[in-house]
This record gives structure tokens, C-alpha cells and sequence, in this order.
């Protein structure tokens, strides 16, 4: 039992947290959002040379063959400094798509281009009418003439505006709802027949709509095996909650932070409001909370390296769903307690606040991960309940 | 990072299992894991099996006696003992004022005092609260007058748990009303058999018999049951409410107690179907269990540095707030589950010897007054409030 990072891991997190000093004041922040491409070239390119794009790229392929752990260290830095550039859409989601589930060549080709940083990606896979669900695909990929034909569109695609390369799920068989039948693929953005609308999202990043009218992609687009793309999509999406808890844990301790300086120099009634109980009493909760999410975070970053797919599922889910409301309940204790400031546009409180909501709502909510979580629980405690249905029914 | 344990820790978790599992008597198990009451004897049985292992005392250095455990060894026996339906050890002697008399207590105490811990021969309980002196528990007015090699001590504590199985309590008493408050507190070791100690029962609105007034008039105490000086007694019994507090999280209980819940669910049934998979008592479930999966792990990360030598301050009084909050959830759960069948109130059905016959399931008696009862664990020990008062002034420096 260890909960402590190792001396490497320690090493990489304070290189990011130094990097992001310099390069990541909140004004800096903010001309980023307000520039045209909305993510900074040189940081991506900083990024790159502190090695956080080779986290999920093997060793082979010019990466360092990182794990949840590894990813976790580099999403709370990225969180605490409310990082915008498409870290987790390009790196993470896209990476360990092709690492896991990528075909020799296209690891080849593609995986030391995430590493130098050289290529980005967006991954497309809610749809209108989705919401969340994982098996509801209804943008399809058939077969002609030796070409696969994309027909369909994906909704609110992070980062979808500035990709390179973008991964999408298609139904090559099967019910709208199935999870049989769905397959990955790349696609490239030029292709004819791609139509996109970029916009902003209310936490200083960038979506698209994304539409797809005939496209017509080559054959070795299609990413693992062909109708088995579920497998593929859940494990892929897991690492991203994984990855987003990490980086609520970053906002939180940000968020927590801020509240408690800004308790102990605000003073109202000649005294600093931080001398009042009832203001102590939420800081101490929204503490508790952000420590509890710690701990969740941990598990999910663990866990989701596990070759066990139901404990990884069940602790993914548990992870976020506990962050979720964690996330929420910090976020809008330090508003009350910040009174009209926590209002304003200017401090970084307010942002922090938003990022920690478009995680709530990211990869699925509160409510569907609990679903996700209680299915797995009945599943997986249908033997040890049947052993303790009978244990106490020999008692009485 | 690795949540995993050692292998050393399974190998030990191994140990203790196979150990409760082949001495924990049935009977006591079952009243346990079913919610029975216990009584003075089952606590004491399975304390003297302990004992006779050598494992009564888990947090104590082995030169006293104790097993001298690490603190996550302890963890690993606290949680095995639960979830295995083990009666809790009853604090009092050998968490609370044991460290203190290995700590400040004089030769005499610990040749004295301590074995007796160990045996059980003296079942202990404390004297802190007051009518008056509750969460301000500096204001305490028993008072305890020198006079040669004695003390005379006047005055009434109260929420004195189990005092009606006492042999010997400690008390915080006044031995100075000049100066500081706090200076003027002295920790006095008092049998319960000295003329003049009343102890007169609270009644719960469980309907129980688990906490006392104890009255204190002209009771006279032999100098030598003074533990260390005169006027430290508010430093030790902070000393005592760091030993007090390990294990405070309750995690192996609230893992057992889940489990029963589930069982419940499972058999309790909603539109026709096991209320287990009613979505809204599903997820109400899925949320406490969550929170514990979380708890589990903070506890674990303290512990983890602990066993490496950084020992836990205000931290655990997190431990105590989320650990309570999820243990009363439990038991409201509990009783939720039973819809209609927690009403009846057959306080007998869950003594000993009840041979009638219940009414609704048979697990169904105790758990409304249970409910009732586990309201307690966010007031003891330091009330929830006070708890968030130490996180704020001394991790947060508010």
C-alpha cells in the first residue's frame, strides 16, 4: 500500500507545475481563449518536450508507456492551472484508442505523431439524442466498392474544430442501441462531405458539430476489429473519466485554495470572515469533499489499468459520480463564500467553478455513472449475496 | 502508487481471520450482525479470548503487554473483527485511559492498572461530560480537594456510557479554580465502588439503558490515583483523544452494516419486485456505498502515513465526520427498507431469551430504534460541529 507518487513521477509533476507558471498566468489564460485557434502552439509545443504527450504511447513508438497513475499526475497539474489546449481529446482519448486497439500501422504511424505533438485529434462519438449512452450510434459505416461511406453526425466533439485526425464511432451492424455492431474509424476533417461548427463551451474550450454526407474514407480507417468497437469505446472512455477525475481534484484543491486566502484577508465586522463559524464550518466540507475526491480519483486512476473489466466499470463509475457531486458542491460553496466577487469575471474562481461543472457533465452525469455503478453492483454482488442471504438465513 | 496491501498485511489479514473465524463465539456473532443487544457478558467473553491470544490490546507497546501493531495492522484487526460480527472492544480501559497510565502514569498505576486492563478484570468507563460542560468541556466544576493523601471529590458528570458495568472511571476533576481553565484540570482515577459514587441511568429515546449520571459526594481517592501531575489533566486527555479516535472511521462496521442492508433490500420487496432493484432505493444505496469506497481509501492514506511515521492530527476529525455521517445513512436505510415493519415496538425481541414471535421479518425489531439510537454518533466523541471547529483552526488556521 503506497499512496505516494514515485521519485520520477515527482520529478514530471514539478517540471509541469513550473512550466505552467510561467507560461499559464491567468491572463496568459485567457488570451489563449481569446485567440483565434483558442489553444497556444507553444504550449502544446512546451507540453510536447516535457514529454506529457508520450504518456499513453509505448516506449516503442517514442512514448514513455504511461498508466492511470501516470496520467492522473499530469491531469491534476493541467487541472489546477485550467489548461485548455486539447490534452485529453488529443493525447489521452486519442492515444490510448490507438494504443490499445490501433493496428501495427497505424500505431506506427500515428502514435510517435501524438508523441512529438505533431498531430492532433478529436474523438466523435455522442450523437443528438445520445446524451450518454455508449451504444447508441446511429451514424453508420457501409461498405462499397472496397471504401467505407460515412453517413451520420456527432454532437458537442471536444476540440473537434482544430483536429487533424478525427476518431469516430459508427454502427457497421446491429439496433440503433446495441452494443454489438458498432466499429471505430478515422476520418480525416478535408475529406468531402465533412461539415463541422465550431463554438465555444462555456469552460474556455471549443466544440463542433460534426456532420458526415457520403464520406468516403479507405479501408484502413477502421480502427480494431470490425462490429467490436464497444470494448474498445468503454475502455477508451473510462481512461477519460479517469483522466477528468484527476483534473477535478486539480480545480478543487484551486478552488479550495483560493476560498481559504480569500477568508482569511476579506474582513467584514473589523474582523477577516474566516473567524466565522458558519463560513469555517463550509470551507471544512468543501475539504472533506475535495480529500474524499482525492481518493476517488486515486482508485479510478489505479483501477482502470485493471484487466478486470466489471471492477474497473465499477470503480470508474463510483469515482466519477462521487467527483461529480464533489465538484459541484465545492464549486458552489466558494461562490457563497466568496459573496459578489465569486460573481465576477475576473477572478479565476468562476472558471474554475465552470470547469468543475462541464466535468460533471463530461463522459456521462452523476445519475447515469450511478447507473453504470448499481449495474455492475448487482452483477457482481449477486454471489456474494446469495452467500450471505444464506449465511443469515442459517442465523435466523 | 499502489492500494494494494503487502503481502506481509494479507499474510497478517489471514491470520486474523482464520483466528476470529475458528474463536468468535456464534451466539455473540449472530446478535451482532442481527442487531441483538448485547450484554455485559459477551463483551467480556470475547474480550478474554482476545486476551488469551494476546491481542487485546493492539495499540499498546508489547513490553505492557500489548500487540504492538502498526497502525495498519490495527486497521487490518479492527476490520476483520467487524465485518466478522465481532462485539467492538469497550474503549474505555484499553484505548482511552491505558495510553494514558503507559504515558504519565506513575509505577504503581501501571503495575497496578494495566493487567487489569488486559484481563478485563476492571471494566472502565469516563467521567468528562458535565450537565454544564459539554462541548465547552473546560468548564467543567467536579471538584477534587487535597486533603493529606487523599482527594475529596463533589460533583456529577454525565453521558457516562455503561457506567452501570463499571468498576473504575477517569475522571477530568478541578483541582484549581484560580489561573488559566484549562490549567486547573487533574486526571483522577476513581473506583466506582467508593462510598459515595451514584450512578442513576439515562434512558434513550431508543428506549435503552447505554448511558448514566454518575454523582460524586464527598468520594474519597487515594493520592496515589492522581495519573501524573496536578493541573495537566487537560494535556493528557488531549493526548487520550488522539488513541481515542484511530480506528474512528468505523469502515469495517459500515462494510458489514452495508452488507446486511443489501441483504434487506434484497428480501423487502417494492411494486412487486426486490426493492433492491427499485431504481430510487438503488441509488440511494450506490450513493452511501460510493461515499465508503472513498472513506475506505482516505483511511487507508492515513494510515499509510502513519505507518511511516507521520502521525495523523486534525485529520482524523474528518475521518469522524464523513465515518458518522455514512453510519447513520446506514441505519436509516435499514429502517427505510422495512417500510411499515419499522413500527412495531417489541423491545424485547431483541434481548436475550425472546422466544416469541416477531412481527414482519424477522430481522425487522431492532433496526427503527437502532436508527434512533446511531443519532448519538454525530454528538459523542466530540460533537460533529466541534470536529469541523479543530479541521478549521488547525489545518485550515481559521
Amino acid at each position: 500500500m503506497d499512496f505516494s507518487y514515485s521519485e520520477e513521477q515527482l520529478l514530471l509533476r514539478d517540471a509541469i507545475d513550473k512550466f505552467l507558471q510561467k507560461n499559464y498566468a491567468f491572463e496568459q489564460r485567457r488570451e489563449i481563449i481569446q485567440s483565434r485557434e483558442g489553444m497556444s502552439a507553444a504550449v502544446w509545443e512546451g507540453f510536447a518536450s516535457l514529454g506529457l504527450h508520450g504518456v499513453p504511447v509505448p516506449e516503442a513508438f517514442g512514448g514513455f508507456g504511461g498508466g492511470g497513475v501516470d496520467v492522473m499526475l499530469v491531469m491534476e497539474a493541467l487541472g489546477r492551472a485550467l489548461v485548455v489546449e486539447p490534452y485529453l481529446s488529443s493525447v489521452i482519448m486519442a492515444g490510448y484508442t490507438i494504443a490499445l486497439g490501433g493496428s501495427d500501422a497505424q500505431r506506427s504511424i500515428l502514435l510517435p505523431r501524438i508523441a512529438d505533438g505533431s498531430m492532433k485529434f478529436a474523438f466523435g462519438h455522442s450523437e443528438p439524442g445520445s446524451r450518454y449512452e455508449l451504444d447508441r450510434v446511429r451514424t453508420t459505416a457501409r461498405q462499397e466498392g472496397g471504401m467505407w461511406i460515412i453517413d451520420g453526425a456527432k454532437s458537442v466533439m471536444m476540440h473537434g474544430g482544430l483536429a487533424d485526425l478525427l476518431i469516430v464511432s459508427a454502427r457497421t451492424s446491429g439496433e440503433a442501441d446495441s452494443p454489438q455492431g458498432i466499429s471505430l474509424f478515422f476520418v480525416n476533417p478535408a475529406e468531402q462531405g465533412v461539415m463541422g461548427r465550431e463554438y465555444p463551451t462555456y469552460d474556455g474550450m471549443r466544440a463542433a458539430e460534426v456532420t458526415f454526407d457520403n464520406v468516403t474514407i479507405s479501408p484502413e480507417s477502421i480502427i480494431g476489429v470490425l462490429d467490436g468497437g464497444y470494448a474498445l469505446l468503454e475502455a477508451v472512455t473510462d481512461r477519460g473519466i479517469a483522466a477528468v477525475c484527476a483534473e477535478a481534484v486539480g480545480c478543487m484543491d484551486a478552488v479550495k485554495d483560493a476560498t481559504l486566502e480569500y477568508l482569511k484577508t476579506r474582513q467584514q465586522f473589523g474582523v477577516p470572515i474566516g473567524k466565522f463559524q458558519a463560513l469555517q464550518h463550509r470551507l471544512v466540507d468543501m475539504l472533506i469533499q475535495t480529500e474524499q475526491a482525492r481518493s476517488m480519483a486515486m482508485l479510478a486512476a489505479v483501477k482502470v489499468d485493471s484487466p478486470d473489466v466489471a471492477e474497473r466499470r465499477r470503480c470508474v463509475a463510483a469515482a466519477k459520480e462521487l467527483i461529480g457531486r464533489a465538484g459541484r458542491f465545492v464549486g458552489q460553496q466558494a461562490i457563497q463564500l466568496h459573496g459578489g466577487m465569486g460573481m465576477t469575471d475576473e477572478l479565476p474562481l468562476g472558471h474554475y467553478v465552470k470547469r468543475l461543472a462541464a466535468i460533471e457533465t463530461l463522459f456521462g452525469d452523476g445519475d447515469m455513472q450511478l447507473d453504470r455503478f448499481a449495474a455492475t453492483q448487482v452483477a457482481a454482488a449477486e454471489a456474494p449475496l446469495r452467500k450471505a442471504a444464506k449465511k443469515w438465513k442459517n442465523l435466523v | 502508487m499502489d492500494l494494494n496491501y503487502s503481502a506481509q498485511e494479507s499474510a497478517f489479514r489471514d491470520e486474523v481471520r482464520a483466528f476470529v473465524r475458528a474463536r468468535l463465539p456464534h451466539e455473540i456473532s449472530r446478535k451482532v450482525l442481527e442487531h441483538k443487544r448485547l450484554d455485559r457478558d459477551d463483551y467480556l467473553r470475547w474480550q478474554k479470548i482476545l486476551h488469551a491470544q494476546g491481542w487485546m490490546a493492539p495499540n499498546w507497546p508489547v513490553e505492557h503487554g500489548g500487540a504492538g501493531w502498526n497502525a495498519v495492522q490495527q486497521h487490518i484487526f479492527d476490520e476483520e473483527c467487524a465485518e466478522a460480527g465481532a462485539p467492538r472492544i469497550i474503549p474505555f480501559g484499553v484505548n482511552m485511559v491505558g495510553p494514558v497510565i503507559i504515558a504519565f502514569g506513575n509505577a504503581w498505576q501501571k503495575q497496578h492498572y494495566l493487567p487489569r486492563i488486559l484481563s478485563s478484570e476492571d471494566w472502565w468507563c469516563q467521567g468528562y461530560s458535565e450537565p454544564g460542560a459539554g462541548s465547552d468541556l473546560a468548564s467543567l466544576k467536579t471538584r477534587a480537594e487535597r486533603q493529606g493523601e487523599r482527594y475529596v471529590v463533589n460533583g456529577q458528570k454525565t453521558w457516562t456510557t455503561l457506567a452501570q458495568y463499571a468498576d473504575m472511571i477517569f475522571c477530568l476533576v478541578r483541582t484549581a479554580s484560580t489561573g488559566k481553565r484549562q490549567e486547573g484540570i487533574s486526571f483522577l482515577l476513581i473506583d466506582m465502588s467508593t462510598p459515595g459514587v451514584t450512578v442513576r441511568p439515562i434512558i434513550t429515546l431508543d428506549g435503552e439503558h447505554e448511558v448514566n449520571e454518575v454523582w460524586f459526594e464527598d468520594v474519597e481517592v487515594p493520592a496515589q490515583n492522581l495519573v501524573g501531575e496536578e493541573g495537566r489533566g487537560w494535556t493528557y486527555a488531549k493526548f487520550l483523544l488522539a488513541h481515542e479516535r484511530s480506528g474512528i472511521a468505523g469502515v469495517g462496521a459500515s462494510k458489514r452494516e452495508l452488507r446486511m442492508l443489501k441483504y434487506i433490500a434484497s428480501q423487502e420487496r417494492r411494486n412487486g419486485r426486490p426493492l433492491i432493484e427499485d431504481p430510487r432505493f438503488r441509488d440511494r444505496i450506490a450513493r452511501v456505498e460510493i461515499d465508503l469506497m472513498a472513506l475506505e481509501i482516505t483511511n487507508l492514506r492515513l494510515l499509510a502515513a502513519e505507518r511511516e511515521g507521520r502521525a495523523p492530527g486534525a485529520e482524523v476529525s474528518m475521518l469522524k465526520i464523513k465515518g458518522t455521517d455514512i453510519q447513520q445513512a446506514l441505519t436509516e436505510l435499514m429502517m427505510d427498507a422495512i417500510g411499515p415493519y419499522a413500527l412495531p415496538h417489541l423491545p424485547d425481541a431483541w434481548g436475550n431469551h425472546w422466544l416469541g414471535e416477531h412481527v414482519g421479518p424477522d430481522y425487522a425489531a431492532p433496526l427503527a430504534a437502532r436508527y434512533f439510537n446511531y443519532r448519538k454518533v454525530s454528538i459523542y466523541g466530540g460533537s460533529n460541529e466541534i470536529q469541523r471547529n479543530i479541521v478549521a483552526q488547525h489545518i485550515l488556521g481559521l
